[in-house]
C-alpha cells in the first residue's frame, strides 16, 4: 500500500514498538561492550551524495537562503570526518532519508545502523556483522560467497568477464527478467538485475548470506582489492531474501575518492540525471588522513522485520510514510 | 494511448505487453541499496488470460492499453456472435467466442454483464456474480435428503452442469455463483 492516507492510528502494534525499543537497546549494548563510541552526526548537511542510484531529499534554511541542504542518505561522510579527526571506532543509530523508495521493504525515512571499526580488515568486520545478527536473530547457517562465486553458483556465469551479450543470453532463461535484459545495454545494470531479481530470491532464506568482492565498477566507497584490481573490498549481507547491510574496507586515498566523485557525476550525466556538488570536506578529511578502517551500514527496520517475522516494513514503523 | 512511467504502476493499471493488453495485478519495487531500482510486476494478459511476471527499470515508461469495462445486457447468440446492448444508449456490441469464453454457460437474456473492451472491441465477458437458471436435467430418483450431503449433478438451461442438493428437481430455478460455479439456493418461481 503506497497511497497516502489520513489515518491517525499507528501502523505498528504496541508489541512491535516494544520489540523495536528492545532492539535499539541490544544494539547499544553490543557496541558498549566493544568500546565503540556512539555518535549522532547531522542529518541535515550542505552536501548530498553523488551516487548514481541514490537521491537525497533537499530542503532550505531561511538563515542561509543561498544554500540547499540535503537530508542524508547515510551518515557516512560526517562519520568519516570524525574518523579522520579522532581515529576511534564509532557507530550511529539514526534515521536516514532516501527519495523514491516506497514499498514493502522501503520507506523514504528509515533507521540505519552504521559503524566504523578502526584497524579492521573487511573480513574482521564481516565477522562482527555476523555476531550482531546472531545476537538478534539467533544462530543461523552462514553462507559466504564472493560476487564471482555467487554468480557462478546460481547462474553459471563469470560476472567479471562475461560480455553484455553473454549476460543477456544468461538472463533470457528467466522469463521475469528476459525482456528487460534484452533491451538493457549497461553491464552494471544487467549485473544488478541478475543479483537482485534472479540470485537474491534463490538465497537460502534462513541463512545469513554474505557476498563480498563486488566488481570495481560497483566499488562505491570501498578500496580496490590490492590482490585483484577487478574487484573491490565491498560486501553485502542478505537474510530472508532481503538486503540487510552493505560494507566496505574503506577507501582512504583522497585522489581515488576524488576520481570516484567525478566518475559518479559523469555516470549521472550519462543517465540523464543532475550533477551533484562534491562534499569537499570529506576530501579534506581524507587528505588529513582517514585511519585504515572498515565500515558497514545496516537497515535496522529490516532487521526488526526479520526478528519479528513480519512481512512489511510499515508493521514495525510507528507511522510509515503513507500516514506520516 | 498515453505512456505510463513505472512510478504510476499500481494494481488495475492497463498496459501493453507482447502486443496484448494486460492488467497489473501486483507491483513491487526492488531497490538494491547501491544499485538500479526495478519494478517487478505480475500482470494478467487480458486476451490469453495468462499471468506472467515482468521486470522494468524504475523510470522506464510503458505503453498504456486502451481498455475499458462496460455494463451491457445480453441479448442473444446468432451462432457465431453473442450480442449485447447498452440499456441507456441502445447501442449494440457483438462478442466472439474467444471473448465470451467460459462465460457462455452463464449468459441469461437481459442479464447485465461486464464487457472488457480493448480499442472498442470486446475481449472478455464477465457474467453477473449470481445468475438464475432452470434445471433441465437431473436424476429425479434421489429424494428425501435435505442436508445436501454430496448432492447430485444438474444440467441447467444454458448447458452448465452444477452440483445441487438432492431435493432439487427438473423444472426448478436455481441461483448459482458464477465465480465458483456453485449452487447457492432454489428460487421461487
Amino acid at each position: 500500500m503506497t497511497q497516502l492516507t489520513d489515518q491517525w492510528q499507528p501502523s505498528a502494534s504496541l508489541a512491535a514498538l516494544k520489540q523495536r525499543a528492545a532492539l535499539f537497546r541490544t544494539i547499544r549494548a553490543f557496541f558498549e561492550t566493544r568500546d565503540v563510541l556512539e555518535v549522532d552526526t547531522p542529518l541535515l548537511s550542505r552536501y548530498g551524495v553523488t551516487d548514481l542510484h541514490l537521491e537525497n531529499l533537499v530542503t532550505h534554511i531561511s538563515r542561509y537562503p543561498e544554500h540547499t541542504f540535503y537530508l542524508q542518505t547515510s551518515p557516512e561522510y560526517a562519520m568519516k570526518r570524525l574518523l579522520a579527526a579522532y581515529q576511534v571506532s564509532i557507530y550511529q543509530l539514526s534515521k536516514v532519508f532516501r527519495d523514491d523508495e516506497v514499498g514493502r521493504h522501503h520507506n523514504p525515512e528509515f533507521t540505519m545502523l552504521e559503524w566504523y571499526r578502526v584497524g579492521f580488515q573487511m573480513s574482521d568486520l564481516i565477522a562482527e556483522v555476523v555476531t550482531l545478527l546472531e545476537t538478534v536473530l539467533g544462530e543461523r547457517p552462514i553462507h559466504q560467497f564472493t560476487y564471482q562465486q555467487v554468480f557462478q553458483h546460481y547462474l553459471s556465469i563469470n560476472p567479471l568477464t562475461a560480455s553484455v551479450a553473454e549476460l543477456q543470453t544468461c538472463l533470457s532463461h528467466y522469463s521475469h527478467v528476459a525482456d528487460l535484459a534484452q533491451r538493457e545495454q549497461d553491464r552494471d545494470t544487467l549485473l544488478q538485475l541478475a543479483l537482485a531479481l534472479v540470485i537474491e530470491p534463490q538465497l537460502t532464506p534462513a541463512a545469513i548470506t554474505i557476498i563480498s568482492h563486488f566488481p570495481t565498477s560497483q566499488a562505491a566507497l570501498a578500496q580496490v582489492d590490492p590482490e585483484d584490481p577487478r574487484v573491490a573490498l565491498r560486501f553485502e549481507v542478505y537474510v530472508g531474501g532481503v538486503e540487510l547491510a552493505n560494507g566496505y574496507q574503506e577507501l582512504t586515498d583522497v585522489e581515488v575518492q576524488r576520481e570516484r566523485f567525478t566518475q559518479d557525476n559523469q555516470l549521472r550525466a550519462h543517465f540523464g540525471k543532475s550533477q551533484k556538488p562534491v562534499d569537499h570536506r570529506l576530501l579534506h578529511a581524507l587528505a588529513a588522513g582517514l585511519p585504515e578502517c572498515s565500515g558497514v551500514a545496516l537497515g535496522v527496520d529490516r532487521l526488526l522485520l526479520l526478528q519479528t517475522k513480519k512481512s512489511a516494513i510499515r508493521q514495525i514503523l510507528p507511522f510509515d510514510v503513507t500516514c506520516a | 494511448m498515453a505512456n505510463y512511467s513505472t512510478n504510476e504502476f499500481k494494481a488495475g493499471l492497463k498496459i501493453m505487453q507482447d502486443g496484448e493488453p494486460c492488467n497489473i495485478i501486483e507491483n513491487e519495487v526492488v531497490k538494491p541499496g547501491k544499485g538500479q531500482a526495478f519494478n517487478r510486476v505480475k500482470i494478467r494478459k487480458l486476451i490469453s488470460g495468462k499471468v506472467v511476471e515482468k521486470t522494468f527499470k524504475s523510470g522506464e515508461s510503458v505503453e498504456g492499453a486502451d481498455v475499458a469495462d462496460m455494463e451491457l445486457a445480453y441479448l442473444y447468440n446468432d451462432g457465431e456472435f453473442w450480442h449485447f446492448m447498452n440499456n441507456e444508449t441502445f447501442e449494440q456490441l457483438a462478442a466472439d467466442e474467444k471473448a465470451v469464453g467460459e462465460a457462455t454457460k452463464w449468459l441469461v437474456e437481459q442479464d447485465v454483464c461486464t464487457l472488457t473492451l480493448w480499442n472498442g472491441s470486446p475481449i472478455a465477458v464477465t457474467p453477473p456474480n449470481f445468475v438464475e437458471l432452470e434445471v433441465v436435467d437431473t436424476d429425479p430418483g434421489l429424494k428425501g435428503d435435505t442436508a445436501g450431503t454430496g448432492g447430485k449433478p444438474a444440467t441447467l438451461s444454458t448447458g452448465a452442469v452444477v452440483r445441487v442438493p438432492l431435493f432439487v428437481q427438473i423444472g426448478e430455478i436455481v441461483k448459482v455463483d458464477t465465480r465458483s460455479g456453485e449452487y447457492v439456493s432454489r428460487v421461487q418461481k
